[in-house]
């Protein structure tokens, strides 16, 4: 077994290497100075763009919860002289794609257009950005969508459950906020808290960019003037202070009439930035990451079909880390599932994976970074995530060596830092039998 | 080998289309870009070919297939596929249940051979089939029976269509489910699985000839399965009546309306309708320069959304679905009342050359975002060869499409948007105080 695996690695390390050979990224400066990534490729005629500025959610009005996710939606509702439906209609007519999202800490965007309009759909980026109209009867009938889909989600246990998670874990912390808001806090927002947000956030100094297309440096650098040059040169942030996970230990059960219990789980991560963040990323995959080989799917699913899925992930934010993982059952299950998911984070946390389990997990992740390039889209998204960490421009290349480099001492140190505290569980559904003897709300 | 190659040029790539002496069809989809390729295998089964009384066997067989073989144990292909950092899954349809894998490469036909072998080699024990009836069970429970809005969507399909398969739900009812065997496992995965009904596609980074070696070393060793009969299922008797249902769910908070009508697939229409279908939708309904949306959502701001789809592929007749949610204090009948009114314009009316000009650009358009996604080429290919459409016919979407006049348009919308083709239905909430069962 032991060659085998060898032999695997071997062959890996070519096909690993290949993506960061295949794909040249080169760091740009724009005629008006901003910076970004570039990854020609010539394949597809199309240009890929990937964006953030810093300043997510965080940056909302601790009464009006929602404001940078409602300017996320205001964006293709008419800027400068076009009004929504002609700058709606030019987007369209050119199959010029703009996404807008928002994350605790970063505002981000994607573009993507067909090569012959890149000159339009940056042009309409730029506008957009600089001198969106947050006009009256688009913010109101915007309002409407948002409230209506709120509304749903009050009886979403998916929602749920996370979102009292999230409420638990940060009292009195914009991380606990709820990115999309409540239906209270964004009946509160104003056009003006919009356009706040907007000149505040949208600024040249906390910005990253990758593109990725058919496009040479020069050009790239034109275009994304288009898109930025107009901004101003800073941004006006409020500090965000650091936090970590509370109510470790709590069990919060959110009454709700479904067939099935919703089950999210969690408690402290470790920074993208800590010497352990390695070993416990790899750690984690071997618990709960994706894929059909992990401890929890097969303990809980393939040995005891208590649930469809099940996972949990490692969340590092700029000012907190978590690990947070769900899963969901049938209410006279849930006890069941919560028991044998809290056995083995207790049992990883205790004598952390085996040397063989170590070893696969560590060729799965380095094999399947590649699969994460795989569109021009992702290829701008991942680098784009790779300059929000901060993890420098041959990341790429040195991620191998990083996971190869965690020992099974590193493993076991980060599994007891990772699991071996109380964990916060929230529940959203009609739950039976949860054990006696602990804190149950 | 049967067939020679036929490589297909149009928009993007060359696509090699081959056939095995014993009926697999293998397409080739090259993407030199990254060194990785997408293997996927679709089965020409479904949830429209169970038996009656068994829905969701396609499903829980697709859940069963990874279970292991008498020659790879339960896990196996899991773990080596995991192990060069491989991602897969698998998907049922009512026309089609496919797996895949995208892995190095350099691993094609590693991956070819572990699925040539659970093609007939699959190993089930008793204990194995209970378990996974157990998460089958789960996943109904989360797909729908956790989402009022896919609880209405079940009992739209169950009344739009009276006789064909397309009524069941693809996951299975939950008592039909919950009686699922280790027999009718076996039994459908010996009537139906086979290389004479499976298409491999593969899209990436291969040479077509490599691929085509690798399947004949592979896929080319299983033998034919004879039980596999052509696919003739109940067809729809002509719609006479429109049907209204109301779906009440204590946990609605935001009431909405759907409405599907009955309408060709791409492998039914006449020639020419299907594409007329995909830019009437487009029209109507795709997003925010749509006339539902700026009808309704922003010019008479009745509805916070409004939406419509038509979905070309299926083997027998499809669907054209609208979707409306109505601004607070807007009731659900004068929504639709305001929405039959903006379907009227456009049977009465046409579209405007503008219209048609645009959502012809965009359709085309996102043909080209197709092209730089593995995955998305394999699915495409995939779902249209397993209902009913050609190689030939998918190369050629960007002519069909262009092809299409604002009078074929006009003539789709009178023909098939007929309110008795129809099924509305309404999700409201149940306000009704709930009953305390008695245990």
């Amino acid at each position: 077994m032991i060659r085998l695996i060898a032999a695997v690695l071997a062959g890996l390390v070519a096909f690993v290497a290949a993506p960061a050979s295949a794909m040249t990224i080169e760091p740009i400066v724009s005629p008006a100075g901003i910076k970004a990534w570039l990854v020609r490729e010539h394949t597809v005629p199309l240009i890929a763009m990937s964006y953030a500025f810093l300043g997510g959610s965080a940056q909302d009005e601790p009464d009006k919860a929602g404001t940078s996710a409602f300017v996320a939606d205001m964006l293709d509702e008419g800027a400068g002289d076009l009004d929504g439906k002609t700058f709606r209609d030019r987007l369209e007519r050119h199959a010029i794609e703009l996404n807008f999202g928002v994350t605790r800490d970063y505002f981000h965007g994607s573009l993507r257009t067909l090569r012959e309009h890149g000159e339009e759909a940056f042009e309409l980026l730029g506008l957009a950005l600089s001198e969106p109209r947050f006009g009256l009867d688009a913010v109101e009938r915007v309002r409407g969508q948002e409230l209506a889909e709120l509304r749903r989600e009050l009886s979403n246990p998916n929602s749920l459950a996370g979102k009292n998670w999230w409420r638990a874990a940060f009292p009195d912390h914009p991380y606990g906020r709820e990115t999309r808001g409540t239906p209270e806090s964004v009946a509160r927002i104003a056009a003006d808290d919009l356009r706040n947000y907007a000149r505040r956030v949208f600024a040249r100094n906390g910005l990253v960019v990758t593109i990725v297309g058919d496009v040479d440096p020069e050009i790239a650098g034109r275009l994304i003037d288009r898109a930025f040059g107009a901004l101003p040169a800073e941004n006006a942030l409020k500090p965000v202070p650091d936090a970590i996970p509370r109510g470790l230990g709590r069990r919060i059960v959110i009454e709700l009439d479904v067939p099935q219990a919703v089950i999210t789980f969690g408690g402290v991560g470790i920074a993208r930035h800590d010497p352990d963040f390695m070993a416990a990323y790899v750690v984690n995959h071997i618990l709960g990451g994706g894929g059909f080989t992990s401890r929890l799917y097969r303990e809980v699913r393939e040995k005891r079909g208590l649930v469809y899925g099940i996972s949990d992930n490692l969340v590092w934010l700029r000012h907190a880390a978590i690990v947070i993982g769900s899963t969901a059952t049938r209410a006279d299950r849930t006890a069941d599932t919560l028991e044998v998911i809290e056995h083995q984070l207790r049992r990883m946390a205790e004598h952390g994976p085996t040397e063989e389990e170590l070893t696969a997990a560590k060729s799965y992740l380095k094999g399947a970074y590649a699969l994460s390039f795989d569109t021009s889209s992702n290829i701008a998204s991942q680098l784009t995530e790779i300059q929000i960490d901060d993890l420098g421009i041959d990341y790429i290349r040195r991620r191998q060596a990083l996971i190869d480099a965690v020992t099974v001492a590193d493993a076991r140190r980060a599994a007891k830092r990772l699991f071996g505290g109380e964990l916060l569980v929230t529940i959203a559904g009609k739950p039976k039998g949860l054990a006696a003897g602990r804190a149950h709300e | 080998m049967l067939a020679a190659p036929m490589p297909v040029h149009a928009a993007g790539p060359p696509v090699s289309d081959y056939r095995l002496a014993n009926g697999l069809e293998l397409v080739v989809i090259p993407d030199h870009r990254a060194p990785v390729v997408t293997h996927m295998i679709w089965y020409k089964v479904g949830a429209a070919d169970e038996t009656p009384g068994k829905s969701g066997l396609a499903h829980f067989l697709e859940h069963l297939m990874f279970k292991g073989t008498a020659k790879h144990p339960a896990g196996q292909f899991s773990t080596v596929v995991a192990a060069f950092g491989g991602r897969e899954n698998a998907f049922t349809g009512a026309d089609y249940t496919g797996y895949f894998q995208r892995v190095p490469s350099e691993k094609l036909k590693t991956v070819m051979e572990f699925e040539a072998d659970r093609m007939n080699g699959l190993a089930l024990s008793e204990d194995d089939v209970l378990r996974e009836r157990d998460v089958i069970l789960e996943e109904e429970s989360q797909r729908i029976g956790n989402n009022p809005r896919a609880r209405l969507g079940v009992q739209i399909d169950a009344a739009l269509f009276l006789n064909s398969p397309y009524g069941k739900p693809v996951i299975g009812w939950r008592h039909e489910m919950a009686q699922l065997t280790r027999d009718d496992a076996v039994g459908f995965y010996r009537r139906f699985y086979g290389p004479n009904d499976a298409i491999v596609v593969v899209a990436g980074d291969v040479e077509p000839e490599q691929a085509l070696a690798f399947a004949q070393e592979t896929y080319g060793k299983v033998k034919p399965n004879n039980n596999i009969a052509p696919r003739r299922r109940p067809k729809e008797p002509p719609p006479v009546a429109a049907r209204r249902l109301s779906l009440a769910d204590p946990r609605v908070e935001q009431p909405i309306m759907e409405r599907a009508y009955l309408v060709p697939s791409f492998a039914t229409a006449a020639q020419g309708e299907s594409e007329a279908l995909e830019v009437l939708a487009h029209v109507v309904g795709a997003g925010t320069n749509s006339r539902l949306y700026r009808e309704l959502v922003i010019d008479r701001q009745v509805a916070v959304a409004a939406s419509a789809w038509y979905d070309s592929l299926a083997l027998d007749m499809s669907k054209f679905g609208i979707y409306a949610a109505p601004r607070g204090g807007v009731s659900l009948p004068d929504l639709e009342t305001a929405l039959d009114a903006v379907l009227t314009q456009v049977k009465d009316k046409g579209i405007t050359a503008e219209e048609l000009d645009r959502s012809k650009n965009k359709l085309i358009a996102d043909a080209v975002y197709a092209h730089d996604s593995q995955v998305s080429m394999a699915r495409w290919y995939g779902s249209a060869l397993t209902t009913g459409a050609t190689v030939d016919d998918i190369a050629r979407w960007p002519d069909r499409i262009r092809a299409v006049t604002g009078e074929q348009v006009r003539a789709v919308a009178r023909r098939w948007l007929d309110l008795r083709r129809s099924v509305t239905g309404y999700l409201v909430k149940d306000d009704r105080p709930p009953v305390e069962k008695r245990l």
